[in-house]
């Protein structure tokens, strides 16, 4: 068995989305990772997201690397085009994709062997240079495929079943990305899909580099309680900094929050963020005062979780390379030859 | 003071010629020569007479020696001939190697402005002394002012020396500076300087001088970087993703300078292209699979170096069939080895790059307007084939100025976007298997993202997959489609550039293979090797896979020698391995100390050859 399709069997009675669409149209091949892996928990609010957002599903492009987390592209949105790259250099396929199409959306699913061990420079080039795309990493510490080494996310004196401690510093994503100029930053956990859902639509409609970090137990080889990466300690030090409420257009808002503790981000596009204060003095729209934040409890042990930052009108790369509406592969011999009058002026030019 | 000419019983005659001579200059690098080299070779050319430049430069930017040599030759041989007829020895630090670098009866020119030893000259050739930096200090201020119009003095000398027409050197000073009158002044009369001295105090002219002529014609004088890039444009490429190395770097900048000039919307002046300055050549050639993979035309301009950083994703876009294009420009590797010295030295690690069963396409332009030709052809070949597609120049094409046909473009010109399936077929209900040979040539159809919304899409991988893309580990579906990937290959073969066959005029047992930069000085060679009565059957290799036709003609000769600038006779191992030829038909002639190859070298290799192979037939190999 190489493969396994998921029977196409529709209940008449599923609810559709602004398209037609089902839930099941954004599923894709039945998941072969491990059961309770937090990843499958990350497909199905992909595939959650998706269908809320009303998105065409073959107008999503979705690409990643190699590992458990760079197999979940095939286990959901089986209507759109994906590509299982290499290992660690997603981000550079990513980029050359959207630099040929800008008009598609791009989903690149990592994890943090794959983006934090060997394509940290892949990562933070692509975040520098504000591509616009949904950047997610399922982090679980390890590597699952080759059977539990660890990652560069690892916690330090971590200890494997059979091998010697971590001696090494982990890497804190989500501070990186913050760092390196990500224009929407979020982390979440993959046991935690209320939270998950709007913020992985927020990202999708955010225009430029966003990144989501998402704390996603691996249960066949980091789930022991010690693990930060465990569906135990998240769960005991979560510290959820807001609570996103992702609305499309400027709909009516019907959630009630007391006054002072909600604030409405609009997106380029139209879209608002609000978000529901859950640390009274957390700013997401303030970068250092999020790395600050993000620093002083991490040195408590804590995980914050939540969106971290955002910034409305940071542009993405087309913008800065000004690039034409139009997408580039789009262009024929009008558009892109300049003719024969130019050719003769260049030889001329060279006697 | 040297010698004066006559003084010495054993000077032979000087050299005595007309529009076919040798002159090189020799400079520290950074000082401002090239700017007047380059005035010596397009005056030259302005004349009418045909001229060639090589320009062989250290890996710094100040302070190390470099040499700008200029092959004059009224007959057209542009290759490096070998030996120097004239020296401008400017740089004190390579003085020896400069002085016994010229021909017996040649000419050296140095500046006399402080004694040199007797003794660090030679006998045999004639020294002609001018007090350069004398006449600098007499007239400039400056110390930068000193420098340069240094350079412009010692070609006013030149030009008096060689009986050079003024008028063209003022023409192109006036274009150079075009809009700036007091630069042009002071070119002018630092010419001037220069010139009058050398009327009034040397014998002008000498034996070798340089005569009007009709010889150029409509010929284009340009570097190999900058037509490619050129090619690019012409081509349809729309993204460019690169890494700086030498000698590929002029390359991806000459296409973001052509693009920024051609390549604007006319009205919202947006750019009709995406240039990425990467943060290594992993980057740059995943963002060319990324947009080859979305049905951008993408190209990565790098040289061994990053050949060797590209190798993973290489093999993925072989399997995965994905359109790229890579522009290895050859230079003497590895990292710290010869960048700024001239090899094809990359054959071997571009055919078969990667890991896994992998073979790749190659295209070997000969010169700067071939290669723009070629980069447009490598564009319409990689979505023909849907593979990597490599056009192998060198920094000798690369990075010198050479003498070509002018750069032409059928403007009836279509790209060929390869098989991609439209939204319209896939709603018509046109089968689509991304891995399917459907036309029987082992090229599938492809789609493009966002095409079609229940059609069409499909999953990327390597190589676990069927005909229809679905993830597979099974055994035959793996052995199926690396099958058609041979087929594919094979295809390929009649769709490159397909190899150019020169007849001896003579019939002859021998055949010499050549490919590239090498060209030139082969052309050269052909009639020095049939006066030494060696009849010489040629073929020019311009593609890989190799056409059915290289296959033939080996078989038609007893030997064939093939000319490559490498150590291990790279192209004669693909022949070997991939035509099955026995290896001692082969005889390698190998050139690789970094300069470019003379046709001087090659009448004599395969003269001395043609005696070892003619006398005792080299044994049968064991195979």
């Amino acid at each position: 068995m190489t493969y396994i399709t998921k029977p196409k069997l529709h209940h008449p009675q599923l609810p559709t989305n602004a398209l037609g669409y089902t839930r099941r149209d954004y599923e894709g091949s039945i998941s072969t990772l491990c059961a309770g892996c937090g990843h499958d928990s990350i497909s199905a609010a992909i595939i959650q997201a998706c269908f809320e957002l009303s998105l065409e599903p073959h107008r999503i492009a979705k690409l990643s690397g190699i590992g458990c987390s760079s197999k979940t592209p095939t286990y959901f949105l089986g209507k759109s085009h994906g590509f299982n790259s290499v290992h660690g250099r997603m981000p550079s396929v990513l980029t050359g994709a959207n630099l040929a199409n800008r008009d598609l959306v791009y989903l690149g699913v990592s994890g943090d062997g794959d983006s934090a061990s060997i394509g940290l420079g892949q990562f933070a080039h692509c975040i520098r240079r504000g591509v616009n795309m949904v950047y997610i990493v399922e982090n679980n510490g390890v590597y699952g495929l080759t059977k539990g080494q660890f990652s560069a996310t690892a916690d330090k004196g971590s200890k494997t079943r059979k091998g010697p401690a971590n001696t090494d510093s982990p890497i804190d994503m989500v501070s990186l990305a913050l760092q390196l100029g990500a224009s929407y930053v979020a982390r979440s956990f993959s046991g935690d899909k209320h939270q998950l859902v709007p913020l992985i639509k927020g990202a999708i409609e955010h225009e430029g580099a966003a990144f989501i970090d998402v704390v996603s137990p691996c249960v066949a080889f980091n789930n022991n309680p010690e693990s930060t990466k465990s569906y135990e300690y998240v769960r005991a030090h979560n510290d959820a900094v807001n609570k996103l409420d992702f609305m499309i257009g400027r709909e009516e808002i019907t959630a009630d929050y007391a006054p002072g503790t909600a604030v409405n981000v609009v997106q380029h596009d139209g879209s608002v963020l609000r978000l529901h204060k859950l640390a009274q003095d957390y700013d997401p729209t303030d970068r250092v005062s999020a790395m600050n934040y993000l620093a002083q409890h991490h040195a408590t042990g804590e995980v914050v979780t939540g969106l971290l930052y955002v910034e409305e009108d940071h542009g993405d790369l087309h913008q800065f390379l000004e690039t034409v509406e139009a997408p580039l592969n789009a262009l024929g011999e009008t558009e892109l030859c300049p003719g024969e009058d130019i050719l003769s002026r260049y030889n001329a030019a060279h006697r | 003071m040297p010698k004066p000419l006559e003084a010495t019983a054993v000077m032979p005659k000087p050299i005595e010629a007309t529009n076919d001579f040798v002159v090189k200059f020799a400079n520290v690098n950074g000082s401002g020569s090239a700017s007047a080299n380059g005035l010596f070779a397009k005056s030259v050319l302005r004349m009418g007479i045909p001229a060639s430049s090589r320009n062989i430069f250290p890996s710094n930017i100040q302070g190390l020696p470099t040499w700008y040599e200029v092959r004059i030759s009224e007959a057209g041989h542009l290759g490096r001939r070998g030996g120097v007829d004239m020296m401008v020895a400017m740089n004190p630090e390579t003085w020896d190697e400069d002085i016994a670098e010229i021909e017996s009866g040649g000419y050296l020119l140095y500046d006399s402005t402080r004694d040199l030893p007797q003794s660090r000259f030679r006998d045999d050739i004639n020294i002609i002394g001018a007090p350069l930096t004398e006449i600098c200090n007499r007239t400039y201020t400056q110390m930068r002012e000193r420098q340069l119009f240094k350079n412009v003095i010692y070609l006013g000398v030149l030009s008096a020396l060689l009986d050079m027409d003024k008028e063209a050197t003022a023409e192109l000073i006036g274009e150079q500076f075009k809009g700036r009158d007091k630069l042009i002044q002071a070119n002018l009369h630092a010419l001037d300087l220069g010139r009058d001295w050398a009327l009034s105090n040397l014998q002008c002219p000498l034996g070798i001088t340089l005569k009007k002529t009709d010889k150029v014609g409509d010929r284009i004088f340009v570097n190999g970087n900058d037509t490619s890039a050129l090619g690019a444009v012409y081509g349809g490429a729309t993204v460019c993703a690169w890494y700086p190395i030498t000698p590929s770097s002029s390359l991806a900048e000459a296409f973001s300078a052509h693009c920024h000039r051609y390549r604007r919307d006319t009205e919202s002046k947006k750019h009709k292209f995406a240039i990425v300055q990467a943060e290594d050549e992993l980057a740059s050639i995943g963002m060319v699979v990324g947009a080859g993979w979305n049905g951008a035309r993408a190209f990565t301009a790098t040289s061994g170096p990053g050949i060797s950083l590209m190798q993973e994703f290489i093999g993925l876009a072989y399997f995965a069939e994905i359109p790229a294009v890579i522009f290895d420009i050859q230079r003497g590797s590895p990292s710290t080895g010869m960048p700024t010295r001239t090899q094809q030295a990359d054959i071997i690690a571009a055919a078969y790059a990667s890991h896994g069963d992998t073979k790749h396409v190659l295209i070997f332009p000969k010169d700067p307007s071939e290669a723009f030709t070629m980069a447009a052809d490598a564009l319409d070949l990689a979505d023909r084939l849907q593979t990597p597609i490599f056009v192998m120049l060198d920094l000798d094409i690369g990075m010198n100025e050479w003498l070509v046909p002018p750069l032409q473009w059928d403007l009836s010109r279509k790209y060929d976007r390869g098989k991609v399936m439209t939204a319209e077929e896939l709603e018509a209900g046109v089968e689509f298997g991304r891995y399917l040979d459907v036309d029987g040539d082992g090229i599938p159809y492809r789609t493009l993202p966002g095409t079609h919304p229940r059609r069409g899409a499909f999953f990327t991988r390597g190589t676990s997959k069927d005909r229809y893309a679905r993830y597979s580990e099974e055994g035959h579906d793996y052995v199926d489609n690396m099958q058609r990937l041979l087929h594919k290959f094979d295809t390929a073969k009649r769709l490159v550039p397909q190899p150019e066959k020169r007849v001896a005029t003579e019939a002859t047992k021998f055949g010499v293979l050549y490919f590239g930069s090498t060209t030139v000085a082969m052309e050269e060679a052909f009639a020095a090797l049939e006066a030494r009565g060696v009849h010489l059957d040629a073929m020019r290799l311009r593609g890989f896979p190799f056409a059915d036709e290289v296959a033939d003609f080996i078989g038609d000769h007893e030997r064939v020698f093939v000319v490559e600038q490498n150590r291990d006779a790279q192209m004669r191992s693909l022949l070997v391995n991939e035509l099955e030829i026995d290896p001692a038909r082969l005889v390698p002639i190998l050139h690789y100390d970094g300069t470019p190859i003379t046709a001087r070298f090659i009448v004599k290799a395969i003269a001395d050859m043609v005696s070892v192979v003619t006398l005792a037939p080299l044994r049968k190999a064991r195979s």
